[in-house]
């Protein structure tokens, strides 16, 4: 798989409107060569599994600011199972404490960026996973 | 050690784009406009300070951003802070609270008492100001898109506790244009959002005078990406916006304008900060006067908090943010602010512990008790370099004010997501600028230490069972209450909203019956719709 056809789906799961550090993955992304589809604020796990599907993405990406991570990605992990996602790499970047990043990791999220984490290290990633692994 | 070498004398542009020189003579002032603008403090156009006396009279009000999980838990935090000398009382929300939904919406389940205090009904109210004498603390509501609710419920709230609402001081956050850009808490389509804001300022000029509406804001703008000139120039784009909202009403500019207040932040270079509320102040009292008409001095006055700096923190050592914290409060009390607040040190991955608000609050106390900061109004007036940077400032403001009017006008570009896409674009190249190193900041792009980069990164622990609490506490509130009245005053809300009447006399008596936060943002929704966000890069 080339990297041009590589599609992330990047999404703003719950309540949270800090979307600043969103927006800036998305332009990072997009400047490594991605397709990226951005959902904007508010989304629901069903919200994200939808699109997901819809979209055919290669990567499922969170951005979470303010503290409901580990609630939003329990829900979200079985719909993206029941919609044949699990394939897909999942990521998920933001405000995240790190004694979470163990739970995280055991709902299949690969790959965890908490805040100060350097875009480049979220575009490798995706680049070195994305293919290999599917 | 790996600080980077500097060329003999490189070019300076400061976040502004203006250049910065390596000294500043009387010449320069008199190029950049002169020295017509300074007056004196307390007189038009204000650029040393809205009042004569500034902080000499009465110094800087100090209001921290507090207010989490129930009523009660946030009730007494407040007594907390009060106790340790803290003069106003900011208050937080809950996400829920914020976009207008009640506690038992399935969409709040997780973020009930989050982020800041769950407010479903008057009763929440009522508990979390008890026994706080509301003409001894002013109290700041940061609430946006459920504003309407939450004002008419503070004021609901203290003609129970019988205060006289007509004297009755407060401010409310209510910048909905703003949330469009950055903070994300909007409810419904820019249109009628504006209408909202524009029925709670003609509201409150009629019933409740001395309370502060709407605080416009900077800020958020600023953390989304924007230059600080740009910080400024667009909330006054914003603030325009709703003074011609109110006066298409048929009321006068000094009918309301007294009242507007403003939010800016305060990361950033001293000088271009400290030039920035310099100009600011008087291109606001400028347009009052000339654009608008305002005849009242109390109408031309910028009236601010000047505070958080929140941007400029870092999670790289984050025992340094205590002292960047205490150079913003600097900035802050050379500005000429009204009210000051700062992010406190460990903001940048969790909620203040009382432990770190309280080192903010003192580190403002240090600075208005022990270091002459309230001695003397605008200590930098007179310097070659600050009055020639306030002109250039205030010259860059006017520059892109006008560019936002020559492209349709904020209500516009903010609709359809320019001002978004124009932020955020800037925002990922200083994040890239960080990242190579040519924006400098210490501890993250220089003088790192690797092994001190471990830090805890903590919330609140959420409880479940505080959550179930609210929601019993709303479902007995729903049960007491006369269903009939809260029906009929539902009713009246969207038959009002319908109508295009004011809707805040509606909402009142709906707060006053006990109705929910959710069940009237929901009458609005069915007639004003939601909105939905223009996705744009």
């Amino acid at each position: 798989m080339t990297q041009q056809h590589i599609r992330v789906l990047l999404a703003k799961p719950g309540l949270d409107g800090h979307d600043q550090g969103a927006k800036i993955v998305v332009r990072a992304m997009m400047d490594a060569g991605f397709e990226v589809i951005y959902t904007g604020l508010r989304q629901t796990p069903e919200a994200v599994a939808r699109i997901a599907l819809e979209e055919d993405v290669d990567v499922i990406a969170l951005s979470s600011m303010a503290g409901s991570h580990l609630p939003f990605c329990g829900k979200l992990k079985p719909l993206l199972e029941a919609n044949g996602l699990g394939d897909k790499l999942w990521l998920i970047g933001g405000n995240l404490p790190a004694q979470d990043h163990a739970a995280l990791r055991a709902l299949g999220f690969k790959g965890i960026f908490p805040s100060g984490s350097r875009l480049d290290a979220i575009t490798d990633f995706i680049r070195a996973h994305v293919g290999s692994a599917s | 050690m790996n600080a980077p070498a500097k060329p003999e004398i490189a070019t300076v542009i400061n976040e502004s784009g203006i250049e910065v020189k390596p000294l500043y003579t009387s010449e320069d002032v008199e190029k950049s406009g002169g020295y017509q603008q300074v007056g004196l403090p307390g007189e038009y156009p204000f650029t040393r300070g809205i009042h004569r006396l500034m902080y000499r009279k009465q110094p800087w009000t100090m209001r921290q951003y507090a207010g989490f999980g129930n009523p009660r838990e946030s009730n007494q935090r407040f007594k907390y802070l009060i106790a340790n000398g803290q003069t106003g009382l900011n208050v937080a929300f809950d996400l829920p609270t914020q976009i207008g939904l009640d506690s038992d919406d399935p969409l709040a389940s997780g973020e009930i008492g989050r982020v800041g205090m769950s407010i479903d009904t008057l009763r929440d109210f009522e508990i979390a100001f008890d026994g706080i004498d509301l003409d001894q603390i002013t109290v700041s509501l940061t609430i946006n898109g459920a504003a309407a609710i939450l004002i008419a419920m503070y004021l609901a709230m203290a003609e129970k506790r019988g205060y006289d609402v007509k004297r009755l001081r407060g401010t409310a956050q209510n910048d909905i244009l703003k949330e469009f850009i950055g903070r994300g808490t909007w409810i419904f389509p820019v249109e009628p959002s504006i209408r909202l804001v524009g029925d709670t300022i003609e509201y409150c000029a009629q019933h409740a005078p001395k309370y502060s509406p709407v605080s416009v804001c900077g800020y958020h703008i600023r953390e989304s990406g924007a230059t600080p000139a740009q910080e400024m120039a667009y909330a006054f784009c914003i603030a325009r916006a709703y003074a011609d909202e109110v006066i298409r009403r048929g009321l006068s500019i000094d009918e309301f304008a007294g009242r507007l207040s403003y939010n800016f932040n305060i990361f950033g270079n001293i000088f271009e900060q400290v030039s920035k509320f310099r100009a600011g102040r008087s291109l606001w009292a400028r347009i009052m006067k000339e654009e608008y008409g305002a005849e009242k001095p109390g109408s031309m006055w910028l009236r601010m908090i000047a505070a958080g700096g929140g941007g400029g923190l870092t999670f790289e050592q984050p025992e340094l943010n205590i002292v960047r914290g205490a150079y913003y409060a600097l900035i802050s009390a050379l500005s000429g602010t009204q009210t000051m607040a700062l992010c406190s040190y460990d903001e940048a991955y969790t909620i203040p512990t009382e432990y770190s608000a309280r080192i903010s609050l003192r580190t403002m106390q240090i600075l208005s008790d022990e270091m002459g900061l309230a001695e003397t109004v605008d200590p930098l007036a007179g310097s070659y370099y600050v009055e020639t940077m306030t002109n250039q400032m205030r010259d860059k403001m006017v520059e892109i004010m006008a560019e936002t009017d020559a492209q349709g006008g904020i209500v516009k570009l903010v609709s359809e997501g320019v001002i978004q896409a124009k932020v955020s674009a800037q925002a990922y190249r200083m994040h890239r600028d960080i990242e190579s190193g040519a924006f400098p900041k210490v501890g993250v792009n220089r003088y790192r230490n690797e092994q001190d980069d471990e830090h805890p990164v903590e919330f609140h622990a959420y409880r479940e069972e505080d959550a179930r609490l609210q929601i019993d506490s709303l479902n007995k509130v729903r049960a007491e209450r006369d269903g009939d009245a809260v029906a009929r005053c539902l009713a009246q809300v969207g038959s009002d909203a319908r109508a295009g009447a004011n809707v805040m006399p509606a909402i009142v008596a709906a707060v006053k019956a006990y109705a929910s936060v959710g069940e009237i943002t929901e009458r609005l929704v069915q007639v004003y719709g939601r909105y939905r966000e223009p996705i744009r890069f």
